[in-house]
């Protein structure tokens, strides 16, 4: 967590110079050239993704994006974004999330529509708890490779997990067991149901009633990250939490 | 089980004996070596020998087996049908029938085509226009001779076919078919099929062929994964489903009228039933908790699959429609991807990470008898062949840190345990399927990000592509 943050404010300072350079870009251009951007940079690439792409009012849902060769990486109403990632969204009518990914090679950019339907009428719930609150205090427990086992800092996160279910009693949970697109799909669906069980285990050994926590595998099948690395692989490698609404 | 594995890589139905013989001699050589001091020089020029040897050796792991292939292949020849009406169709829907006969006879496995190029370029329409001898006779030196006469008469297509053989002048005729279907791409395409399966059963030692059967597959092209059928040669895919979720793992029952699949609902993965007759979903009775990876028993029975029902992934079987559930194994960790012993249904092989990385196992049908068949590595995905002989697998052998081995398609001997590498150096294979002629498999490849169904003879060769735009999980129809 500790290294995300790090670069968090890496980026902000990357997009806060990138901000003025590109300021002084376009004023500077006839009497003293600026350098020009390097021939060999390739230019950035983006895709981002919302899942689902249609819910009701109060329903939330998950974008991800990923980008590549940029430093500078912006959703429209969500702000300034790292490389890749994915955030719950809960949005009270239908938005175009629009990504826009700049970099030494150019800019790029992407677009993902999230429908809210509105024929539904909104689920009214005992405790309100918005998507981003839960995120916030109920974190993933990540994983090691082939590996359902529970880690000690996936242990001491899932405790934290424990204890905050355990203050907000009326809170059910969807425990999502995931998977890094290596090896075979069907093998790694019955892998992501033994992390997603392994999470609900400790959920429960944290004192958190079984009847409140449902799992389900997603395998390969739903990425946070797609490219062919640990450091992208560890993140497909957990088990998430979602409301079970 | 590891050296034994090593020598059946090079000695298992070896039709290549070069290979395992080659071995030999290398090794004497390496012993002679040793005990004769040889000048610099030349030493120098044996070593760089020896290792050129070793280089090929190692990269020349290829070694032919498969099912149902070992007869010499008959020398066989398609001779272009006779257009024999005026009827503006006839030679668009002519062409597509001689293209898909010579492509069904060429793709059986067991024949070498007389390429159209040697053929005598003339059309007999019927036995009377047949000239035997130039068939016979160099370049096309065809043993065997298809041929006929194509017509679309009233919106109809009627083809009279004959197989001669061209070495018995005497008594030539082997088959005399006539077919009539409605006019149109596909029904000419269905009666090539169905000569092509006339003239394979009969030649090909009453197997039948397999033009007339189907693929079915998931195909991720709308940006849900659906499940597709296709024709065994890639053509007329079309979706069968249209759930708008995840549905994966698609196996149609023997008597071909029902898919079973895993599908993604709000409640998790279930088995879903989706009937080819009615066009429609049909009731199947799910367990409670994630339920993956179904398989028919041959006699469509029965199903086996993996079911979360604790919270633990393990194999069950149930009656084809969810009801008399049985639990078959008790191993913590993940077990998927059952698939049964078609000759007997007494056995199933799966998939099990009871000891960390997945390894193929089988047990008798009722959980008995439980024996691993893989020795390391990385496996997954059986699918055993009709004749119950071998299983099919994907395996990456050479798994682990610093060793990026190949996830490929392997055949193993389930009575010796010998096993037969199929695939090799085209990216990661998934999911074969056995034809249910056993003379060849589907699978899944993925090669630079994208993932396509390709198809292949049982011993490996003759690999081609039947997709395009992002498909997996293939499984071959009963019949």
């Amino acid at each position: 967590m500790r290294t995300l943050h790090h670069r968090h404010f890496a980026s902000l300072i990357a997009v806060a110079t990138l901000t003025l350079a590109a300021g002084c870009h376009k004023k500077a251009v006839p009497p003293p050239p600026p350098p020009p951007p390097a021939a060999t940079s390739p230019a950035p690439t983006a895709t981002i993704t919302v899942t689902p792409d249609t819910i009701t009012p109060g329903g939330g849902a998950v974008l991800a994006w990923k980008t590549s060769d940029a430093t500078d990486i912006s959703i429209d109403g969500v702000g300034t974004v790292n490389a890749y990632g994915t955030q719950n969204v809960q949005p009270t009518e239908s938005t175009t999330y629009h990504l826009v990914a700049r970099g030494p090679g150019g800019s790029t950019d992407a677009t993902a529509r999230l429908t809210v339907n509105a024929a539904a009428p909104p689920q009214s719930t005992g405790e309100t708890m918005d998507e981003q609150m839960f995120e916030q205090n109920v974190k993933p427990a990540f994983f090691d490779y082939d590996s359902y086992d529970i880690r000690p800092d996936a242990q001491t996160i899932l405790a934290q997990d424990a204890s905050f279910l355990a203050s907000h009693p009326t809170l059910k949970v969807v425990v999502g067991g995931y998977c890094d697109d290596r090896g075979s799909a069907e093998y790694n669906l019955a892998l992501g149901e033994n992390r997603a069980n392994a999470a609900k285990q400790a959920l429960v050994n944290g004192g958190i009633a079984p009847d409140r926590i449902r799992t389900v595998s997603y395998g390969k099948e739903k990425q946070f990250c797609s490219q062919a690395n640990e450091q992208c692989w560890q993140l497909n490698r957990r088990a998430g939490f979602s409301l079970d609404r | 089980m590891k050296a034994a594995n090593e020598g059946a890589r090079s000695g298992y139905r070896c039709n290549r004996g070069a290979f395992l013989s080659f071995k030999l001699k290398k090794a004497q050589g390496m012993r002679a070596f040793k005990g004769i001091s040889l000048p610099h020089s030349r030493s120098i020029f044996f070593i760089l020998l020896l290792l050129s040897l070793e280089w090929q050796a190692g990269a020349q792991d290829w070694v032919r087996t498969g099912t149902n292939l070992g007869a010499a292949r008959i020398r066989l020849a398609a001779a272009d049908f006779n257009p024999s009406s005026g009827d503006p169709q006839t030679p668009a829907l002519k062409t597509t029938f001689d293209t898909t006969l010579y492509s069904d006879l060429n793709n059986a496995g067991i024949f070498d085509m007389v390429s159209k190029s040697m053929a005598p370029p003339v059309t007999p329409a019927s036995p009377q226009q047949m000239n035997l001898a130039a068939w016979a006779a160099a370049p096309a030196n065809a043993a065997m001779v298809a041929f006929g006469s194509f017509a679309v008469n009233g919106g109809q297509i009627a083809v009279y076919g004959w197989l001669f053989d061209a070495k018995n002048p005497e008594s030539p005729q082997i088959l005399g078919k006539q077919y009539n279907e409605a006019a149109s791409q596909d029904n000419a395409r269905l009666i090539a099929h169905r000569f092509a399966d006339e003239i394979i059963t009969r030649l090909g030692g009453g197997i039948p062929g397999i033009a007339e059967t189907h693929i079915y597959f998931v195909a991720a092209r709308g940006g849900n994964k659906e499940i597709w059928q296709m024709d065994y040669d890639g053509q007329g895919q079309h979706a069968v489903t249209h759930l708008g979720t995840i549905s994966l793992s698609p196996r149609v029952s023997p008597s071909n009228d029902r898919i079973a699949f895993a599908s993604l609902g709000k409640q998790g993965w279930s088995i879903r039933m989706f009937s080819l007759v009615l066009g429609r979903p049909v009731s199947f009775n799910s367990p409670v908790g994630n339920t993956l990876s179904p398989a028919w028993s041959s006699d469509g029975a029965k199903l086996a699959f993996s079911a979360a029902r604790n919270g633990d992934p393990e194999i069950f079987t149930s009656d084809a429609s969810g009801g008399n559930l049985k639990q078959i194994t008790t191993f913590k960790g993940p077990d998927v991807s059952p698939t049964w012993n078609p000759k007997t249904n007494a056995q199933i092989a799966w998939c099990s990470g009871r000891t960390g990385l997945p390894q193929i196992y089988m047990m008798d049908s009722d959980g008995t008898s439980v024996q691993r068949l893989t020795d390391g590595g990385y496996a997954t995905s059986p699918s055993w062949s009709p004749n119950g002989q071998f299983v099919a697998f994907a395996w990456n052998r050479k798994y682990g840190p610093g060793a990026p081995g190949g996830q490929d398609i392997y055949i193993m001997d389930i009575a010796s345990k010998r096993w037969t590498q199929l695939t090799h150096d085209e990216g990661r294979q998934d999911f074969p399927s056995w034809s249910p002629d056993g003379r060849h498999i589907v699978f899944q490849r993925e090669k630079g990000g994208a993932s396509e169904i390709w198809t292949m003879l049982s011993d490996g060769t003759e690999q081609h592509r039947l997709t395009q735009g992002g498909n997996s999980m293939p499984n071959w129809s009963w019949k």
